[in-house]
């Protein structure tokens, strides 16, 4: 596994960056955990001839919770971090339930979640969080700075909006309004593996009202299929029996899986189906007990 | 009255390291600190470095190479064609089984990942560069991923090289009584079928395969360094290939990171880095990567089998019926004996006593790789001991019988040995019902059902499965195993030097089973040596006897008992010192570990060391000086060891995915030279046996793309979800082997892959589902409850374009 030639630059301030990025005239990649960018270099799939090793840069690294309940995730914090951020989880718990199913201990020791938005993978399991949590990416290029919701950042499989000068800086989650809920399910055949079929729900209740939904869905599609129709199922509403065969129905129906070795279009679809009625039953199980 | 008993003073043998200790590996010292010596850290001065060009396609015709823009790139220093290594008579080369492998494609490729082409240059990243460089025109024909495409009538030839070839069949042979089978089906009460397929899977080592080929042309000498789990038998391959003379070949197989039967057979990168050479006159590099590894060398497995099971309604088995298609790829090229086309498939049922029974086996060839290697088992043993447990749990269900009473019904019993099995090997030892009782005991077998029962009326559904088997390990004898001709024994050469330490060498080769500390063990047993001053070194053709190597669970019955009897030799020469050192004659000394001692006078005595000293200070006259000896162990039979492994599982019926709740081996592997590494070795072939049942397959889709050509693709099980392992053990010593083991190191990766598969089959009874192939991927097992129905494995696979 022997990559093409290459360059590298390591440099020391935001700005140094995005005038490496700038002059690389879209032949220069980002580094920053590198899980994925550097296999596919390893196998000729990416050939990047400059990489622009994003490490040195001070502040990226921070993982901020702001009194709003806002989440802001540096580009140079790793999986590791957001599994061990207890709270992060308090206010979002899907965050804490899809940490520690990312990958496998060593990837998440270095890989990071801007990084695998950046990616764009559409087996990745954090763009469907943050997707269900209506999140954002923040980029900074040689004209300043922009914020680019998820639902617009990913715009193909292994394609995202940024331009070729532009460093996402860091990833926003917004702070919640009312009680949090929901989770992360994730099919896969071993640790490692990518999800045959995931789903991240998130929602926030008023009582026992929902407020406020996102389901979205990885591995079922060319890209993270946003369930809007499942999560419009469920606002308005308590977490009925039926409101929770309504919205998993509604997801079963957004996701759009091809056949492979992992399993049928159908199967997966019926993986979809059975993972948000989990994550909903438990969740309606859990405030029930609550109340 | 009291009788004092004369104080021994032999040594405490596990103190010292011997036969029962659980000594630490002594090797392991060098690999965790990162010491290991592979063939990657071979660095030559003025070596240069090998990369291959694969095909992409599964079939097609060479129209053209165009490789001169390969040439252009600064640094490239060789680049070879099919074309170029047949000006050599090297673009062919024989496989281990009597057919020829291309080494660079000139007609055709055949498989995905075909060598087509190499460049030799100054670093690998160049020659990466310049194998892209280098453009190949194909000209795509059909593709063929199955037997059944394979045997169609309209099926395009795969291998019109070969003369006399007509269609795509590589062999038919036949085993066993054909008439007493058939009166044996024309008398059953009850005639149970199966079928499944056994998927291609790979041993896929952390260490790829790989070689530094260093010709010296000013002494004639090539010496060549080499993944190798048979360093003596690629000397001859060598030598008969490249027409070299074979005194002046000597073959290097370092530290190896695993082999599992993948670094068997002889690679066309280790022939082409050979040649690169002799014609760049520079030593060269090549290691093959991951891909490489996976999609070009010897595969295991990919066997259609089905059978039928004559049954009387007491339950007892009258005979079987056995077909197996297989699927070799593009060249026949299985690594087994010569005389048997299908391995020793027909060990199947050897640890039932079962009148008669026929197999029938078919091999074929398809655009797939080639190598049907013995990933962890001894000649397609795997693919017998599943069948045979998968068959047994059919038939016991089709009988309504419970499925141990029916194993137990019908093992051979413990005092009807030795015992003639179906297919003819020759069993000789072993306590299979007592193995079952102890794992039933472990399970909580009753204790189970009750369980299974009770959750069943939550629509939980919780299954046990058992699979019980005696397998062949060591081979020879030499009468019936041959490879290539060359006979199947082993090697020992054991030296004393005058301090009492030792230097072993065998013509075995560790690649992770730990021979360094376990044959030493052997040597501490027999000559009361301490382990710790014995160095044993494998691996070198220049100085190691020879010997077939490491394979087929065969080190520990074979080479290990060439170790016992050179260590006899020389404990012999011992004596005779010790006698002339005691000043008695040789009748009156008498052996005690570690120490001869006067039969009259115990307390006068002399150690093994004393004898060493005087064997090169004070040896008597007319005696030889030196205290060595060799031994070649041409053993009398095949060692039978057995295992019961019992599995209980639960599956999410919504999703398909299964947990084993617990899963329980006994091992019955004669005497444990070390418990440790024979529980080690246990552990390993359990997780194999899991990965296989549960994830792990190489599968193709109807364009001949090879699925799991990578580590994303082709699954290997981490700690997290491999199951814990609860193990057992029974000691039946083997009668004829010098100390009385047996193999061991397969026999895990043998019997445990139908103890998860008949668990989730258990679970399912009453579904409508008799057999779902492996890997039991959580969408087959989803599919077979939905479907009610079997559910094949079998490529191509099915995808959505």
């Amino acid at each position: 596994m022997y990559p093409s030639r290459f360059a590298y630059e390591a440099p020391r301030t935001l700005d140094e960056a995005i005038g490496l990025l700038h002059d690389g005239a879209g032949e220069a990649k980002v580094l920053a955990g590198g899980q994925s960018l550097v296999p596919l270099m390893k196998l000729r799939f990416a050939n990047p001839e400059l990489l622009v090793d994003i490490n040195n840069l001070p502040g990226l690294d921070r993982l901020e919770t702001l009194a709003d309940g806002t989440i802001r995730v540096g580009a140079l914090v790793r999986h590791r971090d957001l599994e061990r951020a207890g709270d992060v989880h308090r206010i979002q718990p899907v965050v804490g339930a899809a940490a520690p199913l990312i990958a496998d201990p060593i990837v998440r020791t270095r890989g990071t979640l801007v990084g695998s938005l950046c990616h764009a993978d559409p087996q990745g399991d954090w763009a469907a969080v943050v997707t269900a949590l209506r999140g954002y990416v923040v980029a900074q290029g040689p004209g300043g700075r922009r914020e680019i919701p998820i639902g617009d950042f990913v715009t193909g499989p292994f394609q995202n909006v940024l331009a070729h000068d532009e460093v996402a800086v860091e990833a926003v989650l917004p702070g919640p309004r009312h009680t949090v809920a929901g989770g992360f399910l994730k099919l896969e055949r071993r640790v490692g593996d990518f999800a045959t079929a995931g789903t991240a729900v998130a929602i926030e209740l008023d009582g026992d009202r929902v407020t406020r939904a996102g389901i979205a869905l990885t591995g079922v599609g060319s890209r993270t299929v946003d369930a809007t129709g499942a999560a419009e199922a469920l606002v308005g509403r308590a977490l009925t029996s039926e409101a929770i065969a309504a919205a998993a129905d509604a997801a079963a129906e957004a996701a759009q899986p091809t056949a492979d070795h992992r399993g049928s279009a159908a199967y997966k679809k019926h993986v979809i189906h059975t993972f948000v009625t989990r994550i909903l039953t438990r969740v309606s199980t859990t405030s029930e007990q609550a109340a | 009255m009291t009788v004092t008993e004369p104080t021994s003073r032999a040594l405490d043998e596990i103190k010292i390291g011997g036969m029962g200790a659980s000594r630490r590996r002594v090797e392991d010292n060098r690999f965790i600190r990162g010491k290991g010596h592979y063939v990657d850290d071979v660095v030559l001065p003025g070596m240069l470095h090998m990369e291959i060009l694969r095909s992409p396609v599964a079939h097609a015709r060479i129209v053209s190479i165009d490789a001169s823009a390969a040439w252009e790139i600064p640094g490239v220093r060789l680049v070879l064609t099919g074309e170029m290594m047949a000006t050599r008579n090297l673009a062919w080369m024989p496989t281990l089984s009597y057919d020829t492998q291309a080494v660079l494609a000139t007609d055709k490729v055949r498989f995905q990942g075909q060598e087509v082409a190499a460049v030799i240059a100054d670093d690998p990243y160049i020659a990466k560069d310049a194998c892209e460089a280098i453009v190949v025109e194909y000209e795509q024909l059909p593709v063929i991923v199955n037997p059944t495409q394979s045997l169609a009538p309209d099926a395009p030839l795969i291998r019109d090289d070969k003369v006399g070839q007509v269609d795509n069949v590589c062999f038919t042979w036949q085993v066993g009584d054909q008439d007493a089978t058939d009166r044996a089906f024309a008398e059953a009460d009850v005639v149970s079928r199966i079928e499944m397929h056994y998927p291609r899977s790979h041993p896929s080592p952390l260490e790829t395969c790989g070689s530094v080929a260093d010709f010296d042309r000013a002494t004639g000498k090539l010496t060549v360094y080499m993944t190798t789990q048979a360093p003596h038998i690629v000397r001859a391959a060598v030598a008969l290939i490249a027409e070299l003379p074979e005194h002046l070949i000597r073959i290097v197989s370092p530290d190896l990171g695993g082999g599992f039967g993948n670094k068997v057979p002889v690679y066309p990168g280790y022939v082409i880095s050979i040649l690169a050479s002799i014609l760049t006159e520079r030593p060269v590099k090549w290691i093959e990567d991951r891909t490489g590894n996976l999609i070009s060398t010897g595969f295991g497995r990919d066997v259609y089998l089905t059978g039928e099971m004559a049954l009387r309604k007491d339950g007892r088995i009258l005979g079987v019926r056995m077909h197996t298609d297989s699927d070799h790829g593009a060249f026949f090229g299985d690594a087994q004996p010569s005389k048997f086309k299908i391995g020793l498939l027909h060990s199947a049922f050897a640890c039932y006593d079962i009148p008669t029974a026929h197999l029938t086996a078919r091999g074929v060839y398809t655009n797939k790789a080639p190598g049907g290697v013995a990933y962890r088992c001894s000649f397609r043993v795997t693919e017998a001991m599943f069948f045979q447990e998968r068959m047994v749990q059919a038939a016991a269900d089709d009988l309504g019988m419970d499925q141990a009473e029916f194993r137990r019904l019908n093992f051979v019993r413990d005092d009807d040995f030795p015992h003639r099995t179906p297919f003819g090997f020759l069993t000789d030892s072993g306590q299979y019902a007592k193995c079952l009782q102890v794992g039933l005991d472990a399970i909580d077998y009753e204790g189970f059902l009750r369980e299974k029962a009770e959750a069943a009326k939550n629509g939980r559904l919780l299954g046990i499965g058992i699979s019980c088997m005696t397998e062949p390990l060591g081979a020879g004898n030499s009468r019936e195993y041959d490879i290539l001709g060359i006979k199947m024994f082993d090697s020992a050469e054991l030296r004393v030097h005058m301090t009492g330490k030792a230097i072993l060498r065998t013509g075995a080769k560790t690649q992770g089973q730990g021979h360094e500390t376990t044959w030493a063990q052997i040597v501490a047993h027999e000559l009361g040596i301490p382990a710790e001053d014995i160095l044993v070194e494998e691996g070198d053709t220049d100085t190691a006897p020879f010997g077939m190597g490491t394979y087929a669970s065969r080190s520990t019955p074979v080479a290990g008992a060439a170790i016992a009897m050179a260590a006899r030799k020389v404990k012999a020469k011992a004596r005779q010192l010790a006698a002339h050192l005691l000043e008695v004659s040789e009748e009156d000394v008498e052996w005690e570990l570690g120490r001869f001692y006067v039969r009259s006078a115990p307390d006068r005595g002399v150690s093994i060391q004393e004898c060493a000293m005087a064997a090169y200070s004070n040896m008597p006259d007319g005696l030889e000086p030196g205290l060595e000896a060799n031994a070649y162990y041409d053993p009398p039979n095949l060692t039978w060891p057995f295992g019961c492994y019992i599995a209980t599982v639960e599956i999410d019926p919504a999703t398909g995915v299964w947990d084993v709740l617990r899963f329980v081996a006994v091992d019955d592997c004669g005497v444990r030279i070390n418990p440790m590494i024979v529980e080690g070795q246990i552990m390993g072939g359990l997780t194999e046996a899991y990965a296989m049942a549960s994830m792990q397959f190489i599968t193709f889709d109807a364009d001949g793309n090879c699925i799991g050509s990578n580590f994303m693709d082709y699954l290997l099980p981490t700690a997290w979800e491999t199951p814990g392992w609860e193990l057992h053990e029974v000691v039946t010593p083997c009668p004829h082997h010098p100390i009385g083991a047996k193999g061991v190191g397969e026999c895990a990766t043998v019997g445990g892959p139908a103890a998860f598969v008949n668990a989730v089959m258990d679970a399912l009874k009453g579904h409508g589902v008799r057999n779902v192939d492996m890997p039991l991927l959580p969408d087959r097992v989803h599919e077979a409850l939905q479907t009610r129905g079997d559910v094949s494995g079998a490529p191509p696979i099915r995808t959505d374009r």
